[in-house]
């Protein structure tokens, strides 16, 4: 789906570059990510509104143009901005080494503390990230908190678990998914306001800052956006935009003065943070090793549970009655009519005041029984494809309708539906990836983490595409061979 | 006189509302071969097909093994099995099973559908198979058959149950010359053995060379004979 979203920004940024004029300030950041950020207008939702639109808008000024917004997922404005799909991305987006290695990064424009948020009920046992041993600690893919996260999992061994987003983090500490998230401020404040029971700890965590991120060829528009950058600094413009989101606070002067000064910030350096690519696939490589196993894992007992289910399906709809029959079709239907992403949010988030169910068991159940509708219609073409003198001969021996099925109709049904089945397994293996969204770190997920951390796709994206075929060729030989044993 | 196995009594078949069988009358006794004769879609096969309860009958009764088969009645289990013990039936196109080899496709009904013990019905399976030539293919796939082979295996496997009443459906159409003087002997020995044969055919010379009477159909009727 990513890919899918990177191709189609791939395109519409071509155009826009050939549609560029000269008197636009093309910016890129993700109205997902919501205010104080970006965020669609609630008044007209054609518009954005956030702290960056204000930031964007003061560049545009200063630079004599008129800033134009272009959505681009979170994940993907490194990449994007490195491509040139626009001048400038400005969303939240943090300062580090590896950014600075892979583009032309801005001086920092905001700072903030990392903070840990807890439920009010925990607010005394846990306190630092030191008391969360063995606990399930949220946040945010590919960002200063989840390399503090990684770091404090090998040293107080808690379990980090990453969203996609940084809104269900919060809602699924309120739920007790998780126990604590750790995340900046500002989006510490946001969700603690919008969930309640929960408390922000005072403890800093780290420190980090956002930044704008250009292609990398184009230091020298970097270098009059720091001018600009500087120059608001200097006037109150940045301190009127932050007061006005209610983001103003003592470390911004700090800040300030600092940069004024002619001094840079000290980055945090957390994880080893090395920008060598191949250093860095070398330490990631048993991550995505345990990755792969989840996909495969979580591929198999799905694909079980599809396989159980949609014959089942398949069999009552074949030989159950006609209200069976219509139940039955009803629910292939509507399963494979939506999308598998939306049944896995409503099996997760949507069910979550009533049931909550484990990542994993969401993730299985999701893909099982959407699988299972693909799955029975398989089965369901093949037992009609059996032909008629089997059965014909299978009841003229006396076998009973049960014992026709179970010995003569479903094993040659197994045999056609062979071939579509190890399809749909090589599909399921892929689409297992969409499990990410509800926060189970699979394959896809691990390779999008190093890609950011990292800065580029190409050795995660040929490390990933090499587990996956690796995953998925040998059932692929073994069906084929099955299926030359059986051939006829 | 031979005791009468087979009793088909006006039975008739209807198909998307034509009458394909209609009012069809014969008997079959112990030991007796019979050829019903006719051309294509004069309705022989479908009489076999309503005497080994695979057609329901719109009219008419068929007694058979013990068993009565009468329109409008679908058989219970017990009697479905009484029918199927007491009948066998050899399609055309042998309808052997495809995922099995020969001798499951002969051990298969005695095992499921009569419970009997695996071993003893291997055994009789491939006795069975050998008597009728084809003892060396038992573990070949049935698309790995000659037609003369998959039709002899077809034979055991409606055998297997030691059925009173063989039908079998234009035996002779997948068969050289050699192969069907061959055929001739096997279903004299059978009709010997007290069964009584049944075969629809329309190889006038092979049913007159092999069987003790004929029926010949038209039209869904029997139109002389019977």
């Amino acid at each position: 789906m990513r890919a899918i979203a990177c191709f189609v920004l791939a395109c519409s940024g071509a155009v826009v570059v050939s549609a560029q004029t000269a008197g636009e300030l093309r910016w890129g950041g993700d109205a997902e990510g919501g205010a104080p950020f970006v965020e669609a207008d609630p008044q007209d939702p054609a518009r954005v509104i956030g702290f960056d639109v204000e930031v964007a808008e003061i560049l545009a000024r200063g630079l004599g143009r008129t800033p134009r917004f272009l959505q681009v997922g979170f994940t993907s404005l490194d990449p994007a901005a490195a491509r040139g799909d626009f001048d400038i991305g400005l969303s939240g987006i943090e300062d580090s080494a590896a950014r600075r290695a892979r583009l032309s990064v801005t001086i920092p424009y905001y700072e903030f503390r990392e903070i840990l948020t807890v439920r009010a009920s925990d607010r005394q046992r846990y306190r630092t990230l030191a008391d969360l041993r063995g606990r399930r600690v949220a946040t945010l893919g590919a960002t200063l908190a989840y390399d503090i996260l990684l770091a404090a999992a090998a040293e107080h061994g808690l379990v980090v678990v990453t969203y996609e987003d940084d809104v269900h983090p919060y809602s699924d500490l309120a739920l007790g998914r998780v126990d604590a998230v750790v995340l900046d401020a500002v989006l510490a404040d946001r969700g603690v306001r919008r969930n309640a029971g929960l408390v922000n700890q005072d403890a800093d965590l780290g420190v980090g800052y956002y930044v704008g991120v250009l292609a990398p060829e184009q230091s020298a528009l970097r270098d009059r956006v720091n001018g600009i950058l500087r120059e608001a600094m200097r006037d109150g413009r940045l301190e009127s935009v932050f007061r006005r989101w209610e983001m103003w606070n003592e470390d911004q002067p700090r800040l300030y003065a600092r940069l004024l000064a002619g001094d840079d910030v000290d980055l945090q350096r957390i994880s080893p943070g090395s920008t060598d690519t191949w250093e860095a696939a070398r330490r990631y490589f048993p991550a995505l090793l345990q990755a792969a196993l989840i996909t495969l894992i979580l591929s198999c007992a799905a694909m079980a549970l599809a396989v159980v289910t949609g014959g089942l399906i398949a069999a009552g709809r074949v030989y159950g009655p006609r209200p069976l029959q219509a139940a039955l079709t009803i629910y292939v239907e509507v399963v494979r009519g939506t999308p598998l992403l939306l049944q896995l949010f409503v099996l997760y988030f949507g069910l979550a005041p009533f049931v909550q169910l484990p990542a994993v068991i969401a993730a299985l159940l999701g893909l099982g029984l959407n699988y299972s509708a693909y799955e029975s219609e398989i089965y369901r073409g093949a037992l009609q494809a059996v032909p008629q003198g089997q059965l014909d001969a299978a009841r003229a021996l006396g076998l009973s309708d049960r014992q026709a099925l179970v010995l003569v109709r479903g094993p040659q049904a197994f045999r056609l539906a062979l071939a579509p089945m190890t399809n749909d397994f090589v599909a399921l293996l892929k689409d297992s990836s969409l499990v990410s969204v509800i926060t189970v770190v699979e394959l896809t997920k691990q390779t999008s983490i190093f890609a950011a951390n990292i800065g580029s796709w190409v050795v995660p994206g040929a490390l990933c595409a090499a587990l996956y075929l690796v995953l998925s060729l040998p059932l692929a030989r073994w069906a084929r061979r099955l299926e030359k044993r059986w051939q006829q | 006189m031979a005791a009468v196995t087979l009793d088909v009594r006006g039975v008739a078949v209807r198909r998307g509302g034509r009458l394909v069988v209609d009012g069809v009358s014969f008997q079959g006794r112990q030991g007796e071969l019979l050829a019903i004769m006719g051309a294509s879609g004069s309705g022989k096969t479908t009489v076999l097909r309503s005497v080994a309860g695979l057609e329901p009958l719109a009219s008419g009764a068929i007694d058979v093994g013990g068993v009565t088969l009468a329109a409008g009645r679908t058989l219970a289990s017990v009697g479905r099995r009484t029918l199927h013990r007491s009948v066998g039936i050899v399609f055309q196109f042998h309808h052997l099973f495809s995922h099995m080899t020969a001798i499951d496709n002969v051990a298969l009904a005695p095992v499921h559908a009569l419970g009997q013990p695996r071993a003893a019905v291997v055994d009789r399976a491939r006795a069975l198979l050998d008597e009728l030539g084809v003892g060396g293919r038992a573990a070949a796939m049935p698309h790995e058959l000659s037609g003369g082979e998959a039709q002899r295996v077809a034979i055991a496997r409606a055998l297997a149950v030691d059925p009173v009443v063989l039908l079998m459906d234009e035996p002779t159409a997948s068969l050289d010359r050699a192969r069907r003087d061959d055929l001739a002997t096997t279903l004299s020995a059978l009709a010997a053995q007290g069964r009584t044969v049944v075969i629809a055919t329309h190889d006038e010379t092979f049913a007159r060379a092999v069987a003790h009477r004929t029926l010949l159909m038209e039209d869904g009727r029997v139109v002389a004979g019977g």
